[in-house]
C-alpha cells in the first residue's frame, strides 16, 4: 500500500498537532478539576450543618447537575454564560472550565458530604473531649479521615471529567478530537484509512491517562477493605 | 469409645512467613468431646479451620476415619460433609428461609431426597424448639435462634465430627444457655464426637472428656477434662484458668 | 422566554423523547447482557476467555463514548462496516454499557462477605454450587445500587449521540437553536425533558434498591 493510512500522523506537523490538542484538553480538565474539589469541598461540608434551606439548596443544585447531561450542561454555558454576563468574547474553554467545574463541585460536595458523616460518631466526640472547637474537629479529625476515605471516589471522578473533555469539540473548542477531525478532512484523499488511525490514536490517548488512574482507584479502594 | 476418628500428626501451619500453629499432635476417638482451649490469639480458630480444610497447611499430616487426607479442594469438599462446622458469626444464608437454610446442602450437595431431608430437618427444628420458625427468614431470629439453627444446618448433613469455634461469643448472655444446651445434648444423647472452642470455662468443665490447651500455637496440655479444671499440670493453664476467673 | 415558541417546538421533542426512550432502553437491556455474560467469564476466570473480558471493561470504561461513536460511524465504513447512525448509538452504548454494568455486577460478587462464603464451604460447596446458591443470589442483590446508577448514567450518555446526527433529544434542541435562533427556550425545554424521564426513574430505582435489600438481606 502505497498510501497507508498510518502515515498521515507524520504527515506535516500532525502528531505534533494532536499533541497540541491533547494539552488543551488536559488543562481545561485539570482546571475544572481544581474549581470543582474546591467548591466542592466547601459545598459538601457545608451539606453537613443543620440550616435546612442551606441544606435544600444545596440538595437542590446536587441534583440538577444529577439530572442535565454534561452536553446538555456545555451548551447551556454556551449560551447561558454571555447572556448572563454580559460577554461576548469568552473562549469556549473557558465555559467549559466554568460547566465542567461547576459539575465536579456538584458531584464532589456529594462524596465529601458522605464521608463526613461516615467518620464514626465517637471520632469526632473524642475530638470534642480534647477541647477542640468545630473548626479544628473538621480540620484534624474529619476532614484527614473522609480524604483518605473518599480518594478512590475522587480519583474516578477525576477519570470522568477527562472522559468528558471529548464533548469539549461540540462547542469549537480545539480540542484534541477537533483537530484530529480536522487532519482527516485535509487528507481524506490521500489517505482513505486515516480516520481510524487518527481516532485509534485519540482513543490510545484517552485510555493512556485514564486507565491508570482507574487503577491506582482500584488498588486504594481494595486496600481500604481489608 | 476406642475408635479412632481423627489423628492429626506434626502439624505445623504457616501465615506467610509467620508460623501460627508448631508441631500439633492428638488423636480424637468417636464419641470425644475435645475442648480446645488457650488465650486469644493463641492459635485455636487457625487449627479448626485446618481441620475442616478452610486453612492449609505446610507440614504433618491429617487421618480421618482411617484414611490419610488428601489436601485437595475437591477431597475436602467431600470430607466437609462429614464434618460439620459452626463459627462464631452465625452464618445463615440471609435469602433463605430457615428451613431452606437446612435442606439446601443435603439436597443439593448430598442428592438425598428432598421430602426426606425436609422431615427430618422439621424433627431437628422441633428438637433445639424452633419448628415454629421453619418458615422464617434469619432476620426474624435472634442471634441465639440463628446460632441454633446453624447448628442444626450442620447436623442435617449427618457429620461424623462437629467443630464449634466460640459459637456462643456473639450472643447475649442470656441466649448463651439455650446453645450451650444443644451441644451438651448433642454429646450425651447422640454421643457426637466434637472439637469445642469456647471461653464459658462452666460449660467447658462440664462437657470436656478431654482438654487441649494451647498458647502461642503449640499444644502446652493435653488432659482428661476433669484432671484439667481441678489441677491443671501446666502453670501456663493455671494461669489461663485464673484470668478467666475460674 | 417566548412560550409560543415552546409550544411549536413540543412535537418535534416528543419525538427526540420517544427516541431517547427507545435508544437507551436497548442500548441498556443490551449492556445487562453483556454484563452478566462478562461478569460471570471474569468470575469463574474462564481461561482466555476470562482475561479477554477483563481487557474488555477496561479499555470501555477508560475511554469517551465520543470517541467509541466516532470509530463505528466514521472509521468503520472505511473498512468496509457500515451501520446506521441509530445502529451506531446502540452499539456504542451497549459496548460502554456492558462494560460499566459487568463492573456493577463484579462489584456484588465481590461484596458477598468471606464469611458467607465460609459457611458455604463448610457444607462441602463446590466452586460452583458456592456460586449458585450463595454468590450470584447474594451478589446479585448487592450490584443493584451500582447497575440503577450505571441506568442513569447511560440514558444520559445517549446525549452524546446528537453527535452523529440522532434525532435523540439533544440533537433535537440543537437543531431547532440552530434553525431558530432561540436558545432559552429550547434548553429550557430540553433540561425539563430529561427530568421528566430522570426523576421519577431514580425514584423508582431507589424503590426498587430498598425492595431487593430487604427481600435478600432483611435491612
Ligand atoms: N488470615 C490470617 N493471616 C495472618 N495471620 C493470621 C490470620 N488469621 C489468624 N492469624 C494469626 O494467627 C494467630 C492465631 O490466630 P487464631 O485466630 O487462630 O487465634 P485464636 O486462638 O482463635 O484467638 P481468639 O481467641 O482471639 O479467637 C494469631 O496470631 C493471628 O494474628
Ligand atoms: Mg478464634
Amino acid at each position: 500500500m502505497p498510501h497507508s493510512g498510518i502515515n498521515v500522523l507524520f504527515e506535516g506537523h500532525n502528531l505534533v498537532r494532536l499533541l497540541g490538542g491533547l494539552w488543551t484538553t488536559v488543562w481545561i480538565a485539570a482546571l475544572a478539576l481544581v474549581l470543582g474539589l474546591s467548591l466542592g469541598a466547601l459545598l459538601g461540608a457545608l451539606r453537613t450543618l443543620k440550616n435546612p434551606v442551606l441544606r435544600l439548596g444545596l440538595r437542590l443544585y446536587l441534583e440538577f447537575f444529577r439530572i442535565v447531561p454534561t452536553v446538555v450542561l456545555l451548551f447551556l454555558a454556551y449560551y447561558l454564560v454571555p447572556e448572563l454576563f454580559h460577554v461576548d468574547s469568552l473562549p469556549g474553554s473557558w465555559m467549559a472550565v466554568i460547566a465542567f467545574g461547576l459539575w465536579v463541585a456538584a458531584e464532589f460536595s456529594d462524596i465529601v458530604r458522605g464521608a463526613l458523616l461516615s467518620v464514626p460518631v465517637h471520632q469526632r466526640e473524642s475530638g470534642l473531649a480534647l477541647g477542640m472547637n468545630r473548626w479544628q474537629l473538621f480540620r484534624y479529625v474529619l476532614l484527614p479521615q473522609a480524604l483518605k476515605l473518599e480518594l478512590p471516589a475522587t480519583i474516578n471522578l477525576a477519570t470522568r471529567v477527562i472522559k468528558t473533555t471529548s464533548l469539549l469539540m461540540l462547542i469549537s473548542v480545539m480540542d484534541v478530537i477537533n483537530i484530529g477531525q480536522q487532519i482527516i478532512e485535509a487528507n481524506n484523499t490521500t489517505y482513505r484509512t486515516g480516520v481510524f488511525w487518527v481516532y485509534g490514536v485519540i482513543f490510545i490517548f484517552y485510555f493512556v491517562v485514564d486507565y491508570p488512574l482507574s487503577r491506582w482507584a482500584q488498588r486504594l479502594a481494595a486496600q481500604q477493605k481489608v | 469409645m476406642e475408635t479412632e476418628i481423627l489423628k492429626v500428626t506434626h502439624l505445623n501451619k504457616f501465615y506467610g512467613a509467620r508460623q501460627v500453629l508448631f508441631d500439633v499432635n492428638f488423636t480424637l476417638h468417636q464419641g470425644e468431646v475435645l475442648t480446645l482451649l488457650g488465650p486469644s490469639g493463641s492459635g485455636k480458630s487457625t487449627l479448626l479451620r485446618t481441620l475442616n480444610g478452610l486453612e492449609a497447611f505446610q507440614a504433618g499430616t491429617l487421618t480421618f476415619n482411617g484414611q490419610p487426607v488428601v489436601a485437595d479442594e475437591a477431597h475436602w469438599q467431600k470430607l466437609r460433609q462429614k464434618i460439620g462446622m459452626v463459627f462464631q458469626s452465625y452464618d445463615l444464608f440471609p435469602n433463605l428461609t430457615v428451613l431452606e437454610n437446612i435442606t439446601l446442602a443435603p439436597v443439593k450437595i448430598q442428592g438425598r431426597s428432598a421430602a426426606t431431608v425436609q422431615a427430618e430437618a422439621l424433627a431437628l427444628l422441633e428438637r433445639v424448639g424452633l419448628s415454629a420458625y421453619a418458615k422464617a427468614y434469619p432476620r426474624e431470629l435472634s442471634g441465639g435462634q440463628k446460632q441454633r439453627i446453624a447448628i442444626v444446618r450442620a447436623l442435617a448433613l449427618h457429620p461424623e465430627l462437629m467443630l464449634f469455634d466460640e459459637v456462643t461469643a456473639s450472643l447475649d448472655p442470656e441466649m448463651v444457655r439455650g446453645v450451650l444446651e444443644i451441644i451438651k445434648q448433642l454429646s450425651q444423647e447422640a454421643a457426637m464426637t466434637m472439637i469445642i472452642v469456647t471461653h464459658e470455662m462452666n460449660f467447658a468443665a462440664q462437657i470436656a472428656d478431654r482438654v487441649l490447651f494451647l498458647a502461642d500455637g503449640k499444644i502446652v496440655e493435653d488432659t482428661p477434662g476433669q484432671q484439667f479444671f481441678a489441677q491443671p499440670q501446666t502453670q501456663r493453664a493455671q494461669e489461663f484458668l485464673d484470668s478467666m476467673d475460674f | 422566554m417566548d412560550w409560543a415558541v415552546i409550544q411549536q417546538s413540543l412535537p418535534e421533542f416528543a419525538k427526540g423523547f420517544q427516541l431517547t426512550l427507545w435508544l437507551s432502553a436497548s442500548g441498556i437491556a443490551g449492556a445487562l447482557v453483556v454484563g452478566v455474560v462478562v461478569s460471570l467469564l471474569r468470575y469463574f476466570q474462564v481461561p482466555v476467555l476470562g482475561r479477554l473480558s477483563g481487557a474488555y471493561v477496561e479499555v470501555a470504561r477508560n475511554t469517551p463514548l465520543l470517541i467509541q461513536l466516532f470509530f463505528l460511524y466514521y472509521a468503520f465504513p472505511v473498512l468496509g462496516l457500515k451501520f446506521s447512525a441509530a445502529t451506531c448509538g446502540i452499539i456504542g452504548l451497549v459496548f460502554l454499557g456492558g462494560a460499566y454494568m459487568a463492573e456493577g455486577f463484579t462489584g456484588g460478587f465481590n461484596g458477598v462477605s468471606q464469611t458467607q462464603v465460609e459457611s458455604g464451604r463448610a457444607l462441602g460447596m463446590n466452586q460452583w454450587q458456592l456460586a449458585r446458591y450463595v454468590v450470584l443470589p447474594q451478589g446479585l442483590a448487592l450490584s443493584v445500587p451500582a447497575l440503577a446508577a450505571n441506568v442513569i448514567f447511560l440514558i444520559k450518555e445517549t446525549s452524546i449521540f446528537s453527535v452523529i446526527a440522532i434525532p435523540e433529544l439533544t440533537n433535537t434542541a440543537l437543531d431547532l437553536i440552530g434553525l431558530y435562533y432561540r436558545s432559552n427556550e429550547y434548553l429550557l425545554v430540553l433540561v425539563v425533558a430529561y427530568a421528566i424521564i430522570l426523576i421519577p426513574l431514580s425514584l423508582l430505582l431507589t424503590w426498587l434498591e430498598r425492595r431487593v435489600r430487604y427481600a435478600t438481606f432483611g435491612d
